[in-house]
């Protein structure tokens, strides 16, 4: 579903990302980890191209997504994306937010495109605050919201760029939830998250990342319990054991 | 000497002023009307990736915001035409030159300022509202028009309006260079008829109604349309 | 006669105008009236400001109007009233100077009282509280903590404020003041034959004034919101990767 091959990123001298190479297949749910500044976001933003690469080749769905041919814009309506920050449009309502790409990219009708995002709002659920702002809503709600709109353009994939992390910790629950009820139903999906407790109970993989490589490939079985990695060892008890 | 309305109800005087501001109105909606596309182009200058076109935009503006209106009206009319070639030169004085030079200070000086608020309107926007846009699969364009320009333009128009209105309290130093508006007209009847209380009179409500006037729209609009943020 | 010879001709008289044997006028006139106009409005402003923000209305609201009414009025038009209009009812002339400076003492306090306002209303609770937690007096917090940060994000508007003030004062031109537009057109009255060049040199001088303080307001502005808790927004400088889409696509 998703192919790196020799991936390489460079912000001037800074190397962002170095040889990635990594499969995830369809339907799979891989969770990517690591401390702050190993790369794992940029890593994420270059499936759907948010950020252009130095070398290598990423491939979603065997479409090269760096090819010069490619109409990126009909690529990205393919992948879902959900952001730390939501970035929901703040002068529509939650209900606007998800009509706008399937009305404007996919063409559907009004009357579709409400009972499409109405559906999807009602399955995060959020169907009784369909008409209300993102300024009125909680921070969870508004990640739902995003999760709702992204799921609008009805993808074959979801990239989630740490969409807990601007939470209040009450907020978590309910966007995890949100989120392991959508591997439930077989989408495919990568996650840069440090919520342990999803990596556990939902990722099919754990990706350990640090200093731009994937250090690490495991179950989350074996990366909890029997972590290989120098750095991933530290990692684990760094943030099992904040007290020392 | 007691305050006579009627001076300025009927009669030369009258006319006299009717006419000022009748020109002043008419300065104010063609610079409107010309400075506008102007600053939308610089401030698209100013936020394109093009290091050249970014300073251009950037020059264009300083140079004219960082001197007085005065001194630009004095080029235009005194200093200006005199590039010109004679044939053109000769035209331009057999015309309203004043007016002609009066616009072009307006424009460009209007110009400048309204870039500076569009820029910062659309600057204003953060970066995550693009991606989100791109992300869904819009092109760039699709992007400014659907979620990034619906946003800036409630950012945008209250300064706008308040840009129109110092337009057009503007409009007023064209006294400088003779320009027969509102205000010069005001000076002519206090110098032939030694009636400064009524033409001042008559002058300060005519700027202020139409400064009401400007700023109850902007309140309007900022009722109508609030800026919302997530 | 070339423009150097000109500028070698009138530099003095374009920088002090008659000055000693004279009134001090020229570029010199121009600086003197923009701060005075500035300075001597500080105290209107704040009473301005204090009286809008006041919970009384017979206060506040009559003070909003006043306001209202000087923002919506051309500098211009006060001018016109208080040099023609005053002397035909007290049968005092005014001297330029004075009606100058007062119509800009007028019009810079109106401005001035939204600036002191939003500075005021931007006092941050949360330091104010924090300096009180240490044990800091009432007006110890003010002194060392609240005030000081107020006065930062203030610093920026009232250059800005200084700078609009020296180009209202080139309107001085419009009834005689020797300012330095008033000057550059005598120069020209003299020469005759470089209105181009005269009136360039003018627009430079202001250019140079103008552009190197609203550089300074920018600088302070930079500076103010990289140590600051209220204007900072960290999220933007936070990280190098940064994308740009723009570029990409």
């Amino acid at each position: 579903m998703i192919r790196f091959e020799n991936v390489n990123k460079w912000y001037g001298e800074y190397h962002a990302l170095v040889d990635i190479t990594e499969t995830i297949g369809k339907g799979e749910v891989v969770v990517v980890c690591g401390p702050s500044g190993s790369g794992k976001s940029t890593l994420i933003r270059t499936i759907n191209r948010l950020e252009p690469i130095g070398s290598g080749k990423i491939f979603v769905d065997s479409k090269d997504a760096n090819s010069a041919e490619l109409d990126i814009n009909q690529f990205r309506a393919g992948i879902g994306f959900v952001f730390q920050q939501f970035n929901l449009f703040p002068h529509l309502t939650a209900l606007e937010n998800c009509m706008l790409a399937p009305k404007n990219i996919r063409g559907m009708s009004a009357s579709d495109a409400r009972a499409l995002a109405l559906k999807l709002l009602d399955r995060v659920g959020l169907s009784e605050k369909a008409n209300a702002y993102p300024s009125a809503l909680s921070g969870g709600q508004q990640q739902r919201v995003a999760i709702a709109r992204a799921l609008a353009m009805q993808p074959p994939v979801m990239l989630f760029d740490e969409p807990t992390s601007a939470l209040d910790p009450e907020m978590v629950g309910e966007v995890l939830i949100a989120m392991r009820d959508l591997a439930r139903d077989g989408m495919t999906m990568v996650c840069v998250t440090h919520e342990m407790g999803f990596a556990r109970e939902v990722a099919d993989r754990v990706l350990f990342m640090d200093g731009g490589r994937i250090l690490e490939r495991a179950t989350p079985d074996d990366f909890f319990n029997r972590p290989q990695h120098a750095r991933a060892q530290q990692f684990l008890s760094d943030i099992r054991t904040p007290f020392r | 000497m007691s305050f006579d309305l009627n001076l300025l109800l009927a009669g030369t005087y009258h006319d006299w002023l009717i006419q000022g501001l009748r020109l002043s109105l008419g300065m104010a909606g063609i610079t409107l009307v010309l400075a506008l596309p102007l600053a939308i182009t610089v401030a698209m200058f100013r936020l394109s990736p093009l290091r050249a076109l970014q300073w251009l935009g950037a020059t264009f503006v300083e140079s004219i915001r960082n001197v007085p209106l005065l001194a630009h009206m004095l080029f235009w009319y005194f200093g200006a035409p005199e590039l010109l070639p004679d044939g053109i030169k000769r035209w331009l004085y057999a015309g309203n030159i004043e007016v002609l030079s009066a616009i072009a200070a307006l424009t460009l000086y209007t110009a400048a300022y309204m870039a500076e608020d569009i820029r910062s309107g659309i600057r204003g926007i953060s970066s995550g509202q693009f991606e989100a846009g791109r992300s869904l699969g819009f092109s760039f364009l699709g992007t400014m028009r659907l979620i990034i320009l619906p946003q800036a333009l409630r950012v945008t128009i209250p300064p706008l309006v308040s840009q129109t209105l110092n337009l057009w309290k503007n409009t007023s130093i064209a006294t400088v260079i003779g320009v027969g508006e509102l205000m010069y007209q005001a000076a002519k009847v206090e110098s032939t008829a030694f009636r400064s209380a009524e033409a001042f009179a008559f002058a300060t409500l005519c700027y202020l109604s139409v400064s009401l006037i400007l700023t109850v729209l902007g309140l309007l609009y900022r009722r109508r349309f609030p800026v919302r943020v997530a | 006669m070339s423009l150097i010879e000109v500028i070698q001709t009138y530099w003095v008289y374009f920088l002090i105008g008659q000055f000693p044997d004279g009134p001090l006028g020229g570029l010199s006139l121009t600086i003197v009236l923009a701060a005075g106009g500035l300075l001597l409005a500080f105290p209107l402003g704040l009473a301005l400001a204090i009286a809008r923000m006041s919970p009384w209305p017979i206060l506040s609201w009559p003070v909003t109007s006043i306001v209202y009414v000087i923002r919506g009025t051309p500098l211009l038009m006060v001018l016109f009233w208080a040099y023609f209009f005053l002397p035909s009812i007290t049968g005092q002339k005014i001297s330029q100077f004075s009606t100058m400076l007062g119509a800009l003492v007028l019009f810079n306090a109106a401005y001035l009282s939204e600036i002191f306002r939003a500075g005021i209303q931007a006092l941050p609770t949360g330091q104010f509280e924090a300096a009180r937690s240490l044990g800091l007096s009432y007006f110890a917090s003010l002194r060392l903590v609240v005030m000081p940060q107020v006065m930062r994000n203030m610093l920026p508007s009232l250059v800005n404020q200084f700078v609009s003030t020296i180009k209202d004062t080139s309107l001085g031109y419009i009834i005689g003041l020797s300012e330095v537009s008033f000057i550059a057109s005598q120069i020209n009255n003299l020469v005759l034959t470089k209105p181009t060049e005269i009136y360039l040199v003018l627009a430079l001088a202001y250019f140079l004034l103008c552009f190197g303080l609203s550089r300074f307001a920018f600088w302070l502005e930079r500076r103010h919101a990289r140590s600051s808790v209220l204007g900072g927004d960290r999220s933007k400088m936070s990280h190098p990767a940064k994308s740009k889409l723009t570029e990409q696509t």
